[in-house]
Order: structure tokens, then sequence, then C-alpha cells
């Protein structure tokens, strides 16, 4: 059991360099549901699976993406408790950013300080690390941009990127499909396409959860009426 | 009397065409006594946007290094420079989280936004802002600076023109008000130069 007389303080590294705790969190994301993001040339979308544990649960209660201002919405891979904490957090933050410059957050100063958060939650005590990757999309005076951001409180910009169950097939997916000048609904084809490839069972409308943000800055989660139609176009 | 005419000062900001001026007058006193006779009231936030404070001196000064400290922390946070707007909104924000201890300054902020569109505005000073589009004033020489502004503006001034509205406006209200004068600081901000003069004025 080499690493695992490190793996309980978290801010012990292990002799190889590695943050065993850090790593296990990143397994939780690995292990849950398949999430994905591409950024288009005129808006942003992201997309998630949303598999139920029983067929009694009623679909509409849950929301897998949640919006953090009126034009920055997030999604994640891993344990969805984690992720309301960081909801929470994160439209506070976004709320404090407006009350002192009464203009919206920018993209990048929203993903930097909930990446901020996570990092802290690596080198607290008494706390550990969040089990979750976000996927944040958002549209600014900067354009359309996507964002992930790791348990270890890393981020990337992205062009399209996924996470989750399946990742490194949704990526070589991604990777085959994506353009530079992809349109907001080619992207919404794609990302459909992209979850299809990985997933068990019938898709629909009731079990995936696509969000868009396009030129007019609003983010907008699908109904399941408009997934299905998107579904109908892509068939 | 009132703490804001402890030192006395004149300020007043005005807009032209894709440019504006912003003054002020050089006196520092303590009451009627001068003290100095080239203090300065406006700022350079950056390039853009300047901003002057009237009142109480050593508020003014205080006031000045936090929001210079502020702007620089944006600057390095957010890789830009503060609009115009912005930095007005952060200065109320400032301003009011002392609403129960105030500073006793009353600032002017002149900038020049996007599309070189230029903006001004002044707030009292718990942070209660008002906008104007044409020009603002500020400090013990206010009432005097409205008339003469109120009188001498016109719309879509080239910058020369400015200067010379701005510094008679100035000049001549400061000689109707005891606790501020002694010359004048213009600032005349176009898209591509900032031009600084120091006013000559009555030495009484």
């Amino acid at each position: 059991m080499g690493d695992s007389q490190y793996s309980f303080s978290l801010t012990t590294f292990s002799p190889s360099g590695k943050l065993v705790q850090i790593e296990h969190a990143l397994t939780a994301v690995g292990s849950g549901q398949t999430s994905l993001g591409i950024k288009a040339a005129n808006g942003v979308v992201i997309a998630t699976e949303k598999k139920l544990p029983s067929i009694l649960v009623d679909e509409t209660s849950v929301q897998k993406i949640q919006c953090l201002t009126p034009n920055i919405g997030v999604v994640y891979s891993g344990m969805g408790p984690d992720f309301r904490v960081l909801v929470r957090k994160s439209r506070k933050q976004a709320e404090q950013y407006h009350r002192l410059y009464k203009e919206p957050i920018p993209v990048t100063q929203l993903v930097r300080e909930t990446a901020a958060v996570m990092q802290e939650f690596t080198q607290s005590g008494g706390v550990r690390p969040f089990g979750v990757s976000l996927l944040v999309a958002g549209y600014d005076d900067n354009g359309p941009q996507l964002y992930q951001v790791d348990p270890s409180g890393s981020y990337f910009s992205w062009k399209a990127s996924a996470m989750g169950k399946n990742v490194s097939n949704a990526k070589t997916f991604l990777e085959k499909r994506y353009t530079d000048d992809m349109e907001l609904d080619d992207a919404v084809h794609t990302a459909i396409l992209t979850l299809k490839e990985g997933f068990e069972g019938q898709i629909s409308g009731k079990n995936i959860e696509i969000g868009i943000i396009g030129t007019d800055r609003k983010f907008r989660v699908l109904t399941p009426a408009e997934i299905d139609d998107y579904l109908a176009e892509v068939e | 009397m009132s703490i804001f005419e402890y030192n006395g000062s004149a300020l007043v900001a005005m807009v032209g065409k894709n440019c504006f001026a912003i003054a002020s007058d050089r006196r520092l006193g303590v009451q009627l006594q001068t003290i100095a006779t080239d203090f300065q009231r406006i700022s350079k936030i950056h390039d853009r946007v300047f901003l002057g404070l009237s009142g109480l001196a050593t508020d003014a000064q205080t006031l000045h290094q936090r929001l210079v400290f502020r702007h620089k922390l944006y600057q390095l946070r957010e890789e830009r420079d503060m609009k115009p707007e912005t930095f007005a909104n952060h200065v109320s924000a400032l301003l009011y989280e002392k609403r129960f201890g105030p500073y006793f300054c009353q600032p002017v902020i002149a900038g020049l936004g996007d599309e070189d569109k230029p903006f001004i505005c002044t707030m009292d000073s718990i942070g209660a802002k008002e906008l104007a589009k044409d020009f603002v004033v500020a400090g013990t020489a206010s009432e005097s600076l409205y008339g003469a502004c109120e009188s001498m503006f016109k719309e879509d001034m080239e910058p020369e023109e400015l200067f010379e509205t701005v510094s008679q406006a100035l000049l001549s209200s400061v000689d109707r008000d005891c606790l501020s004068g002694w010359g004048g600081h213009v600032y005349v901000v176009t898209p591509t130069e900032v031009k600084e003069r120091i006013l000559k004025g009555r030495m009484d």
C-alpha cells in the first residue's frame, strides 16, 4: 500500500510528489456522469447526461446545469452536493463583484475566484477537496468562453472539452468533429452526437441536459421539448 | 463651519467634443489662513480617467491612496484599465462603506470611455452619484462655479476652447470665494494626449 500512508492528511505529499487526496477526487470525477462543452463562433453549449437512480425519481426536479449570472452557466461531473456548494459560493462572488463595480463579472474573473475556492479546499484543515470538475460557459466583452475547473483548482480555457465517464472517447470524438467556424446550432448537434456515443440506453429530452449561450448573452437551459427538437434534427 | 469647508477647494469638470477638462484651485488653507499654494486635488488614475477630491484635505489624500491602490490591484487582476463608469461605481461603493463615519470629500470623476465618449460625474461624501452631460462642480466655490459654468458652457467644444472656458470659469469663481483660489490646475484630456497647465491667479 505504498501511497496509502499518505492518503489521510491531504496536505502531505507522497514521496512520488503526488497529493493522493486530489488524485482520489479526480477519480470521483472520472466515474461521474459525462459532461461536455463546445465553444462555437457565436456562443457556447454545455451538455450532460442526466441518469437517475430510479425511474420513480421525478426528472423535472433535477437540474444539473445551473446559471451563475445571467451570462454565465455551469455544469459538473462528479458529486452533486459538492457542486451545489460551489454554485452557491460562485454566485455570491458574482454578486459581490456586481455590487462593487455595477458591472457583470467577466467570465475569467468568476472562473478564477471559483478555482481559488477549490484550491483552498486542497490546503485547509478539516476539509476535503471537491469531488467535481466544472465546465463554465459564458459570453462577455471577450466573446464566448469555455473553461474547465478541476478539484486541484487548476483551470483551462477550451475550444471543446469533456469530463466524467468516457472522457477519452468523448474527447477523441470532439477532436474529430470540432471546427473553428462552427455555429451554435452545429455545436448543439455535435454535443448531442458526442453524448450519444457513450450513452447507455435511449437518449431523450428527459435524460440529457443542454445549456446554451449565444450573442444575446443570456444563458439558458433548454427544455426537454427543445432538446427533442434537436434530437429529431440529428437523426 | 462645516468640516467640508475647513481647507477650501474648487473643482470643476467639463465635457467637450471627444474630450474633457478637469480643473481645481491650488490653495490649501486652515480656515482663513493659507498654508500652501501648490496643493494637488486632481490625480490621474490612468491615461483616460482622472479623479478630483474636494473637501477635507487629509481625507482627500487618504481616499486617493486607497483608490490608487484598489485600481492597481484591479489592473493586475483583470489586465485592463477601469472604465470611467466602473471607476465611479467603485468610488461610490468605497464611500458608502463608511456610511456612518464618512470621508469628508466630494469627488469629481472624469474620463473617456469606449469610442472616446467623455464621462463626468460627482458624488456626495457617502457615494450618491450625480451624472451630468455638460459639467460638474464641487468644493467651497461650487455655488459660483455653477453660475460661471452655466453661462459659459457650450456643447461640443474643441480642446483649446474647452481649456479656455474651464479656466475662465474657475478663475472667476474662486474670486468670489475666500477659501479657494491662488491659481488653478487644469487637465485637458483628448484620446491622444493629456495637456496639463498651471494657471496664475489672484494671490488673496
